[in-house]
């Protein structure tokens, strides 16, 4: 069972069909014609990269090589993670927070699964590590973009309320705790539903593509269910620290609700 | 009893200023004087420089929440986040409800359906509930009909008295200095003017 190759001809068949909803988009006059193509531009461009990538790295197989490619996708994750927000912390803090969180969660739960569950030889093989560290950073990067920009803007829109509370002798955390709820539960949205929506309602990407690729069903199931579990471990610590961090940050150490800690992402 | 020396903020200071216990000075002045920032500062909302204590404690020497709860400060705003009114009242209960016209079946009542001096009253009721030992009070007046603003003033001259507490009242109702204030002092620019008070010119 050996997969259809797919031709350059193919592709551009596909990239029609964008161009085609782009240009409805610009009749129409409903816009985001351009954003869309740029968007499919630069899609098409970094997975090339990522393939190039890929195979020199799978032909040699080297741990150096492998963290070497992890940094660089955390480091683009946490850019990616502060442009997000239009509410950020100033300075390194705003990058670290975002950054430090994802690394804490997304990496510790890829070692696990690939140390102790998956168990590759040598464990850092690439064809195994790079997928996971992907698909769980990929989603942690999203949960945390969400819980940090609801943390930031809510607390800003309801900073009367978080001061009137302190006023009150709450304490920062009782003061912040309805708005961390809330953060948490926003970030956790998009993965608790596809979880939800898995096998009824869509096909895993991950699945469907191991099964295009000739493997049988229940394997890819096996190992969706894993990447399933992996990316909401990721995701939930990952936004748990997140907004921890966030929340003492947005405080002093006299506990008064620092708000010019933050600044607008237009500013930036 | 509160005493205040050389509090500077951004925007006003240094102020110096003491109150005895029982007192109730009222603070006026227009608009944009510093009223509302002083009290703030006095309640650890903002970073200012300066000292305050309470009966010669220090507040740096206070868990921020406990220090709030000594020095209540009630905004000219107040605010709401759960859904009843007697979600808002912490340990003490909310025995401070009553005087202020409201019965028990008050606390059931959902905050979205009080009127702006419902909630004026209510707000000065929950902060009394922390029994603070200082008031902070930013016009707590201001959307009362007669009969409620009097009700509001005797329960604050009551409460200093039955708790020997001082309070740092703003207001731009004269005749209810000359009412209930043992001493009225002017913020302009952020500097107090009153001559009795004058200690920050040093």
């Amino acid at each position: 069972m050996d997969m259809i190759r797919l031709s350059a001809f193919d592709l551009a068949l596909a990239a029609s069909l964008i161009v085609l909803l782009a240009a409805s988009n610009w009749f129409t006059g409903v816009g985001h014609s351009r954003t869309l193509v740029v968007a499919a531009v630069r899609c098409a461009a970094q997975l090339m990269l990522i393939g190039l990538v890929l195979e020199a790295l799978f032909a040699n197989v080297s741990l150096w090589w492998a963290a070497l490619l992890s940094m660089t996708m955390l480091i683009i994750a946490g850019f990616e993670v502060m442009a997000r927000q239009q509410r950020r912390f100033k300075g390194m803090a705003g990058y670290a927070l975002g950054t430090l969180s994802m690394f804490v969660s997304s990496f510790s739960v890829t070692f696990l699964a690939l140390t102790v569950i998956v168990g590759p030889d040598p464990w850092y093989e690439p064809r195994y590590a790079i997928p996971l560290l992907g698909m769980v950073l990929g989603n942690t990067m999203t949960g945390v973009a969400l819980t940090l920009d609801n943390l930031t803007r809510l607390a800003w829109q309801q900073r009367a309320v978080v001061e009137a509370r302190l006023m009150l002798g709450h304490d920062w955390a009782t003061a912040i705790a309805d708005i961390r709820r809330d953060s948490v539960r926003n970030g956790l949205i998009p993965i608790v539903n596809a979880m939800a929506a898995a096998g009824v309602v869509s096909l895993p990407g991950m699945m469907t593509g191991q099964i295009l690729a000739g493997n049988p069903p229940m394997e890819a199931v096996k190992y969706q269910i894993l990447v399933f579990f992996l990316v909401t471990a990721g995701t939930g610590f990952g936004i748990l620290a997140a907004a921890g961090i966030g929340a003492r940050r947005l405080f002093d150490e006299r506990q008064r609700l620092r708000l010019d800690r933050l600044r607008r992402a237009a500013d930036a | 009893m509160l005493e205040i020396e050389n509090l500077r903020g951004a925007h006003f200071g240094p102020l110096t200023l003491t109150l005895n216990a029982l007192e109730c000075v009222f603070v006026q002045g227009v608009s944009g004087a510093g009223k509302t920032l002083f009290l703030r500062a006095v309640a650890d909302m903002d970073c200012v420089s300066g000292d305050v204590r309470i009966a010669g404690q220090c507040r740096r020497d206070l868990p921020p929440p406990e220090w709030r709860r000594r020095v209540g400060l009630l905004p000219a705003e107040s605010q709401w986040w759960a859904d009843t009114v007697g979600m808002h009242f912490g340990k003490y209960g909310a025995a401070t409800i009553a005087p202020l016209g409201f019965g028990p079946e008050t606390l059931a009542w959902q905050v979205a359906r009080l009127s702006s001096g419902e909630r004026q009253r209510l707000a000065l009721a929950r902060l009394l509930s922390n029994r603070p030992r200082v008031l902070l009070l930013d016009e707590p007046t201001a959307n009362l009909d007669e009969v409620n603003r009097g009700r509001v003033e005797a329960v604050v001259v009551d409460y200093l008295e039955v708790n020997h507490a001082c309070a740092l009242w703003v207001s731009h109702d004269v005749a209810q200095a000359t009412r209930i204030a043992a001493r009225v002092i002017r913020m302009a620019d952020g500097r107090l003017q009153a001559p009795a008070v004058m200690e920050s010119d040093r």
